[in-house]
């Protein structure tokens, strides 16, 4: 399984990669971690004519605390670094606790934030993940930058709001609300596969305990990733008693739309959306009420 | 930019100059153009771990990586673990004692996964062996001699290591 | 003699080479002037091939060559028929095997149909693209039971029907027995199998030496010698003229059995042509296709029993997959047929397969091969049948073993080795005991399990038997020989793909000859070393060729000591064999080594006496008369998480007896890696293919192969039953793991989430999450 013939030039400055994909457009592909972009060369499913290589853009690799609990994460930063960087494990647990789940150490250890996202395989954990957390992404060009919302970025299976010039340099997480529990769960078949179906729950109670926030995205569930934005609304200003869960759960299924696999009818992944959605809610709000 | 590259990667220590095509798979240029045939190559689709070497440092898959990317980089593969001819690394005597090894394909990826492992974590549980152990696919062993043979290890490492 | 090897948890002697990446895959081979070869295949399952059109491919830059099946001319012809239909009475077997390059039509979507050879392996795949096939798609055949429906497109259009096959072997009158029974369970099972995925995919790399006339072939194959035997006959050469060598190979258990697959075929042919050497190394995405499958069975079984429990007589109907050909006969069906009689008396026994054609890769056999299948017939039923005489499972196991004194005991029907189907020796109860005294059966039952379920945990427990036959003939051979350095080198025909040979077999000859285990080099796999075998399969390796090894080994000690006892001029009984020297009991200082007498039997002057020969050296062949059975017992203890239906195996406990054990520490490797195979094949791994044949899961990211985490730890203990075959009692083992995880699994989850409370039964492998959860949803409405 060789990959189609390709150009293949490394990049020594940012602006020298922005500028070859303006010339080349959607012919042109930007090699980050390569986890998803070279096994899709390898089958063939992908032939871009000219590779980018951007892993020498180190000035893309970094996290940096932003306000009193929000994050800025570069692009190139690798999943490994996602998984042990204490400021992520402070500030955004919701990640912390998801990455172990995506792909393997030796995958971790090369794939990017960015490319995972520009990606955008709806089955991945970390597009939800930025449902759940409201993020923020930054596109550049040789035309200039701009800030796409998460939800706008997912646009289809692996398709996002990134022009054929545009490069995902860096993605902001804002702070969580106070007295925030998160939660992320997924169901596969083996550690480390696809989820059959993930789930990434934010809650925020006030001080009187009732909820002042609720969030809940899903992976596999679409063709983008979802958010079950009705369901995570009705929670607000209650007290996420059974009762309240076991709806949510139930209005979750409604909002999303599985596509079902070789692994998981739709019907299975819309009863497992049930199920995790339920399980995450309580351990969110747990972790909440204990402060996180 | 073109699709013929010279480039300078250090494998085990050595260093190498080479031209190579854009396309040319790292597991092809490390298996063929360098002749260290210790790494294998099983799936091509970054799934199988076979391919594994340890690129600055790191586990990686070789077989998504293409060599063009390695130029400035440092390869560490199976044939670099051994200190010398006729010894063995610990990780490797003890998957030779526990029979941690039956066709041996799966082998070398797996010691370049563990013996990166092993270094950040020098006494793992059972459990955290075989979860860094998942990423490896082995056909043969059913896995219970090798993470034997990496407990072993690492009791082995722990003892040498000074103090 | 002493043995200091045999029965000892040795270190193997191949190790040091795999673990430093010194041994040589064939992919490793690297010649001058090497050429690489790809291979054009069929997208679809079942077409017409209307036209090929190759000129843009053979214009392409670093093209040397593109053949389709008519530039072959005479080379092209079906592949031969590897295993002839069994001698049974009333057989109907339908001879159809693969060709090398598809002609008219295609059969399966993989097929081959043209082939390229280029300057390197990626512009070899870039040609493909420039290739044209017009192609006619025609239905696809994928249900066996609509493929035999009338009307059914055929996969053979000569033949009217997509009967491949039709065996019947009979044991006493089912019906009359049937008449008295105080039960009579009857079910329709469903046995899927997959592939077998050895990490290394399949390889050859052929070079014809213009010159010297001869032609040397790496071939990622399990049975060399028989490759080297074809492959001079269909290029039309002297068997002294080719060589094949199956290196180290990255796991074989069955596909790399098949022969003559036709990469197997043509690369040799193109390397003659071309004069260049050619590699054709196999990716994963076509060995999905490619290589050959175990698949699906479909049982519609009944078994009569008396009100104890007793198993008066057995009926089973049967359809088997067999795929687009059946070069290798009908081993996989006849071993389920055979095997399903495990280990219990079935008095009467009526058994009938259909071995189907469908446009699927083909069918040979896969460690188990078809085992499985009757073991899985035969545990579900007994379990259900237990379930509705108020039986414990395992009692009702215990009243059906054969006893220990029935030995050998004639099943009275044909197994694959064409002999009838006779267990050497056995013992059964033991096995079983011991296998529920390791699990804790019954502290499991009466303790833990209600006190788990009372905390709202979903743990079961399942606990199967069966049998493996083992050793099969024809015959293996074995040249056993001291070196004037000293050390001993064994060579055999047959190959090794991790079994460990290397370790055994030296094991097996430094105890004979009195020699340190890391003193033997032992050889397989190279046809230029040792002329005759058949090859590594059916579990018959250590077995078969282990006791060609043993006897050779037996004969080179009567002439090390006969040679000795002429150089020290006294009697054989007076000489002691160890430590490499041979010296004379009692009287320290007269010894000799062993190369120096090696040496001494080779003179260059002198004669060498007549009716001996020179050298310390012996050959011998073994064919045991029919296979040796082994047997064995699982156990296993699982939580199902009831919402998400993932399980977590808890304990899992193999009982095991293949007579006497060479090396215990290869034997439980074979085994847990058996078990590992036996676990995907009962929970993960599923080739799925779609209504056209198309194969949807065409990567190792969705064919699920278990994982370090997915298998768990295991408790092995063994049994000693010699078999009665051969000199050592060895039966063979590398099977065993494999078989009984089906039944075993469906024990375990019935009992783990209470399903024979709801009405929901497992009669289906493999198993999963969305399965599970769709029966119990069923069962509840």
């Amino acid at each position: 399984m060789k990959p189609a013939p390709f150009s293949y030039v490394a990049v020594e400055s940012l602006d020298r990669a922005l500028a070859v994909k303006a010339e080349h457009g959607d012919d042109a592909r930007f090699l980050a971690g390569g986890q998803s972009l070279v096994p899709a060369m390898n089958f063939r499913l992908a032939q871009p004519a000219v590779v980018v290589d951007i892993n020498p853009l180190a000035e893309l690799d970094f996290v940096r605390a932003a306000g009193a609990g929000g994050l800025r994460i570069g692009a190139l930063t690798r999943g490994r670094t996602l998984e042990r960087d204490p400021l992520v494990a402070d500030r955004q647990p919701l990640v912390h606790e998801a990455m172990p789940h995506v792909a393997h150490p030796q995958i971790r250890n090369r794939g990017t934030l960015g490319g995972n996202l520009a990606h955008a395989d709806p089955a991945s954990e970390l597009p939800a993940l930025m449902l759940a957390l409201d993020a923020r992404l930054r596109a550049t060009s040789a035309r200039g930058e701009r800030w796409i919302e998460a939800r706008e970025f997912f646009r289809g299976v692996l398709t996002t709001a990134l022009r054929a010039d545009e490069l995902l340099a860096e993605v902001e997480l804002p702070a969580l609300p106070p007295r925030a529990g998160t939660c992320f769960m997924e169901v596969a078949r083996r550690r480390g596969d696809y989820a059959m179906l993930g789930v990434a729950a934010v809650i925020a109670l006030g001080e009187d305990g009732r909820c002042t926030d609720a969030r809940l995205a899903y992976c596999n569930a679409g063709e983008t990733p979802v958010s079950a934005a009705k369901a995570a609304q009705a929670l607000v200003g209650g007290r996420l008693g059974d009762a309240e869960i076991r709806d949510a759960a139930a209005a979750a299924q409604r909002e999303i739309d599985p596509p079902g696999n070789v692994h998981a009818t739709a019907a299975f992944q819309r009863h497992l959306a049930a199920v995790l959605t339920e399980r995450t809610l309580r351990t969110a709000l747990a972790r909440a009420k204990a402060g996180r | 930019m073109s699709s013929e590259h010279e480039i300078t990667t250090t494998v085990n220590g050595t260093r190498f100059t080479r031209s190579v095509e854009s396309r040319l798979l790292l597991s092809d240029f490390i298996r063929h153009e360098l002749g260290l045939t210790g790494t294998h190559v099983g799936c091509e689709h970054g799934v199988c771990g076979a391919c594994t070497i340890l690129y600055d440092g790191l586990p990686a898959r070789s077989c998504l990586m293409f060599a063009a990317q390695a130029h400035g980089h440092e390869i560490t593969t199976v044939e670099g673990l051994a200190p010398e001819r006729g010894r063995l690394h610990p990780l490797q005597a003890a998957f030779r004692a526990a029979h941690g090894l039956q066709c041996g394909y799966c082998t070398a990826g797996i010691l370049m996964t563990m013996t990166a492992f092993l270094a950040e974590h020098p006494s793992p549980s059972e459990g955290e062996v075989r979860e860094a152990l998942s990423g490896n696919l082995c056909r043969c062993t059913g896995y219970q001699h090798i993470v034997d043979a990496v407990l072993a290890a690492a009791a082995r490492l722990r003892a040498e290591s000074p103090a | 003699m002493t043995t200091r090897y045999f029965g000892e948890r040795v270190q193997r002697n191949e190790d040091e080479r795999l673990l430093t990446g010194r041994a040589l895959f064939v992919d490793d081979v690297e010649l001058p002037g090497m050429l690489h070869a790809a291979f054009l295949r069929s997208p679809h399952a079942h077409a017409r091939i209307r036209s090929i059109d190759v000129a843009a491919a053979r214009g392409r830059d670093g093209v040397v060559a593109v053949y389709t099946a008519a530039d072959l001319g005479d080379y092209w012809r079906p592949g031969p028929l590897l295993v002839p239909p069994p001698p049974i009475d009333g057989i109907v077997f339908n001879e159809r095997t693969q060709v090398p390059l598809a002609k008219d039509k295609v059969r399966h979507a993989g097929e081959p149909v043209a082939l390229v050879v280029a300057a390197s392996r990626y512009l070899a795949e870039d040609a493909l693209a420039d290739i044209a096939v017009d192609y006619e798609p025609l239905p696809a055949v994928v249900d066996l039971e609509r493929a035999l429906a009338p009307g059914a497109p055929c996969v053979h259009d000569d033949l009217g029907s997509n009967v491949a096959a039709q065996v019947r072997q009979v044991k006493g009158n089912y019906a009359e027995a049937a008449k008295r029974a105080g039960l009579v369970v009857k079910r329709r099972f469903v046995y899927d199998r997959g592939a077998s995925m050895p990490i290394e995919t399949r390889g050859v790399v052929a070079q014809w030496d213009g010159k010297g006339e001869r032609l040397t072939v790496w071939d990622t194959t399990q049975a060399p010698v028989v490759i080297r035997d074809g492959l001079a006959a269909m290029l039309g050469l002297s068997e002294r003229q080719v060589r094949v060598i199956a290196p180290f190979i990255g796991g074989g258990f069955g596909p790399k059995i098949m022969m003559f697959y036709p990469e197997e075929v043509l690369v040799p042919w193109a390397a003659m042509r071309l004069d260049r050497p050619v590699k054709w190394i196999e990716d994963r995405a076509e060995h999905f296709l490619a290589t050959t499958h175990e698949r699906g069975q479909i049982h519609d079984a009944e078994m009569a029993l008396a009100k104890d429990g007793k198993i008066l007589g057995i009926r089973d109907v049967f359809l088997h997959d067999t795929g687009a050909y059946d070069p290798y006969g009908l081993t996989v069906p006849i071993n389920s047929q055979c095997t399903l009689l495990g280990v219990y008396v079935v008095p009467h026994y009526d058994s009938t397969f259909t071995a189907v054609f469908t446009t699927k890769p083909i069918v040979t056999p896969y460690r188990g091969a078809g085992r499985q299948h009757g073991v899985f017939v035969m545990e579900r039923l007994l379990d259900i049948a237990a379930r509705e005489l108020g039986l414990d499972p395992t009692e009702i196991r215990r009243r059906n073993f054969i006893p220990p004194e029935a030995f050998p005991y004639n099943n009275e029907i044909i197994y694959q080795d064409f002999a009838p189907l006779e267990y050497d020796s056995g013992n059964y109860a033991p096995i079983l005991e011991k296998a529920l005294e390791l699990v804790g059966y019954r502290k499991f039952i009466d303790e833990e399990q209600p006190r788990l379920r009372a905390q709202g945990r979903h743990v079961g427990i399942g606990v199967v038997c069966y049998v493996e036959g083992t050793g099969i003939g024809p015959y293996e051979g074995a040249k056993v020989q001291v070196q004037s350095s000293g050390k001993v080198s064994v060579v055999t025909g047959i190959g090794t793909q991790g079994q460990g040979h290397y370790t055994a077999f030296a094991q097996i000859v430094a105890d004979q000859v009195g020699v340190d285990v890391r003193d033997v080099e032992v050889i397989t796999g190279d046809t230029d070393q040792f002329y005759w075998g058949a090859g590594t399969f059916a579990s018959r390796g250590v077995v078969v060729a282990g006791t060609a090894v043993s006897e050779a080994a037996k004969r080179v000690r009567a002439k090390i000591l006969r040679t000795a006892a002429a150089h020290f001029e006294c009697a054989e009984e007076d000489l002691v064999v160890e430590n490499g020297a041979v010296a004379v009991a009692g009287v320290p200082g007269r010894a000799v080594k062993l190369g120096a007498l090696a040496a001494e039997a080779n003179p260059m002057r002198g004669a060498v006496a007549p009716g001996t020969e020179p050298g310390l050296e012996a050959t011998s062949y073994f064919g045991p008369a029919h296979g040796a059975t082994a047997s064995g017992a699982h156990a296993m203890i699982v939580e199902v998480d009831p919402d998400t239906f993932l399980i977590q195996i808890r304990k899992y406990v193999v009982v095991h007896d293949c007579g006497t054990v060479v090396n215990p520490l290869l034997l439980d490797g074979q085994i847990h890696g058996g078990v590992a195979q036996g676990i995907g094949n009962a929970f993960y791994e599923q080739l799925v293919f779609d209504a056209d044949g198309q194969l949807l899961n065409a990567s190792l990211a969705d064919y699920l192969l278990p994982t370090a985490l997915e298998v768990p730890r295991m408790d092995l203990a063994h049994t000693v039953t010699p078999s009665p075959l051969n000199p050592l009692g060895m039966k063979g083992a590398g099977e065993a793991g494999a078989i009984p995880a089906g039944p075993l699994f469906a024990q375990a989850l019935e009992n783990a989430l209470e399903l024979p409370a709801l009405g929901v039964e497992l009669l289906e492998i493999p198993l999963g999450p969305n399965r599970l959860w769709e029966m119990v949803k069923g069962g509840d409405a």
